[in-house]
């Protein structure tokens, strides 16, 4: 336990069912993000994963919508400290879109729209664990949280669920993305509380 | 220690853990009626860049704790740290720092954190400054570094609040834009303005700030912060007038209306 700060004895809003540790729970839907939010059409947008030796698999918005899809019921945990539990989004497994794509690397780092990168193990892109979305709670995925479409690993912190995502490079060696470089945690499972480099 | 801290270091260095460290509060300032400015003292602060923030903890006697972050409001000076805390009438933590919490007691902060929303000495080119309400906080912090640093990078600062009794630092943004060509500062009302404006309360719409902000062919940096829908609608505006939008760096603080 940390000291003691005199006559403070918080709020305790909300009784926290299943939050990963410092979490709230949060009802809206904050935006976090470096810069503008840029803006990508649909006829524009693409989808590329380069593997380690620089072969390119590619999707136009068409052949992403027209791969099988799911409809994963998740709970997401920003690192600025909010939760929201049971979120609904619709989207294509990485599972589907790494299903042919011939490689032995270990990391990955995503891509955005804007020049965002972000970088992940490989192993927890896999498995049933990430999805590149294009539908939230129904609806069109807004530009502000990621639109056209957005990469989804719900668990861990969210600034590693890419928004306006536009690839995925696959590498021996990890390489730190934006928020890495700037400080942040290299794997960032909330759990484990990884927030800052070094935690 | 010297000097601030250094770029991210590389990938696969061991990574020391940013420890929390017992902070002491050693003078309070009052900005405005509901905004407080906390002196604080950290033995062994590793030092800071104009821009970054701190997480606060504040641990009450059963060990429940609560945890938010606090933009650093001055440049790096050894042992001391600046906050500038704006009250949320209901909130949990900043009517602690700002009423409760006293001139001697132990507060926990770790830090810095945040290494894009940066402004360092040795940066030449021009830069844009939009403050909303609270926002000013981390942008004030690059206003005082570049004093520190006798810098002459060009700053051109556009501060919007409600009224004029929200505005923070006022005099000492007053004395400085007239000592000082290299900074010019604007100010925007959105509620209420002083008696003698030439202008009625507006919020900064895109006219306004492009007759504020450097022409996008000087290609400044430009650093937002407030409030989230204050920060997204000044980026979009920036990126409609052209300037590239690497070079607009945004800090949001958090719903409007805190
Ligand atoms: C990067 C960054 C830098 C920042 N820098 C500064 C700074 O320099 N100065 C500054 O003053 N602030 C700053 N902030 C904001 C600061 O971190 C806090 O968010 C702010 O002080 C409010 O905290 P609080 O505990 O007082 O309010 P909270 O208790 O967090 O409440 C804030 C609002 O949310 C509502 N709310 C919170 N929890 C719930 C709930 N469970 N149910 C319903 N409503 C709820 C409250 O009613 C209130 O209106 C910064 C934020 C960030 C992210």
């Amino acid at each position: 336990m940390g000291i003691v700060s005199p006559g403070f004895h918080g709020r305790r809003r909300s009784a926290r069912p299943h939050l990963p540790p410092g979490q709230y729970l949060e009802k809206g839907f904050p935006v976090l993000s470096a810069g503008p939010t840029p803006r990508v059409t649909r006829d524009q947008w693409e989808f590329v994963i380069t593997n380690e030796v620089g072969r390119r698999y590619r999707w136009t918005w068409q052949e992403f919508l027209a791969l099988p899809g799911e409809t994963p019921t998740v709970d997401i945990h920003c690192v600025t400290q909010w939760s929201k539990l049971d979120t609904v989004w619709q989207g294509v497994s990485l599972d589907v879109l790494l299903a042919d794509v011939e490689t032995s690397a270990d990391f990955a780092v995503a891509y955005s729209y804007g020049g965002y990168t972000t970088n992940l193990p490989l192993d927890d892109l896999l498995d049933g664990r990430a999805w590149v979305v294009h539908r939230f709670d129904g609806n069109e995925l807004d530009p502000e949280h990621g639109g056209p479409a957005r990469l989804l690993v719900p668990h861990l912190y969210f600034w590693k669920s890419a928004k306006w995502v536009r690839g995925i490079r696959l590498l021996s060696e990890d390489e730190p993305g934006f928020w890495e470089a700037a400080g942040y945690h290299e794997r960032g499972d909330p759990w484990l509380e990884q927030r800052y480099r070094g935690d | 220690m010297t000097g601030p801290p250094r770029e991210p270091a590389a990938r696969r260095t061991a990574a020391a853990r940013i420890p929390w460290r017992v902070a002491r509060l050693a003078e309070v300032r009052d900005e405005t009626p509901s905004a407080r400015t906390l002196v604080l003292d950290v033995p062994q602060w590793p030092g800071h860049l104009a821009g970054q923030r701190v997480d606060v903890r504040l641990t009450a006697e059963d060990g429940y704790t609560a945890r938010r972050s606090y933009s650093l409001a001055a440049p790096t000076d050894g042992a001391r740290v600046v906050l500038t805390v704006q009250r949320v009438a209901d909130g949990e933590v900043s009517p602690y720092l700002t009423q409760v919490f006293a001139v001697g007691d132990p507060v926990e902060i770790r830090g810095p954190i945040g290494g894009w929303f940066v402004w360092r000495p040795q940066d030449r080119e021009p830069v844009l400054l939009v403050a909303g309400g609270s926002g000013i906080v981390p942008l004030m912090a690059m206003v005082r570094a570049r004093v520190a640093a006798a810098s002459r990078a060009p700053f051109r600062l556009a501060y919007s609040v409600r009224t004029p009794g929200d505005t923070y630092y006022s005099e000492e943004l007053r004395h400085r834009s007239r000592a000082d060509a290299g900074l010019d500062v604007t100010r925007i009302y959105t509620r209420a303005t002083p008696p003698d404006w030439p202008v009625p309360p507006r919020r900064l719409g895109l006219a306004e700030l492009s007759t504020v902000a450097w022409p996008a062919e000087f290609a400044p940096t430009c650093y937002v912060c407030g409030p989230n829908s204050f920060v997204e609608s000044v980026a979009d505006m920036l990126v409609a007038l052209g300037h590239d939008p690497a070079r607009v760096r945004t800090e949001r603080f958090g719903p409007s209306g805190r």
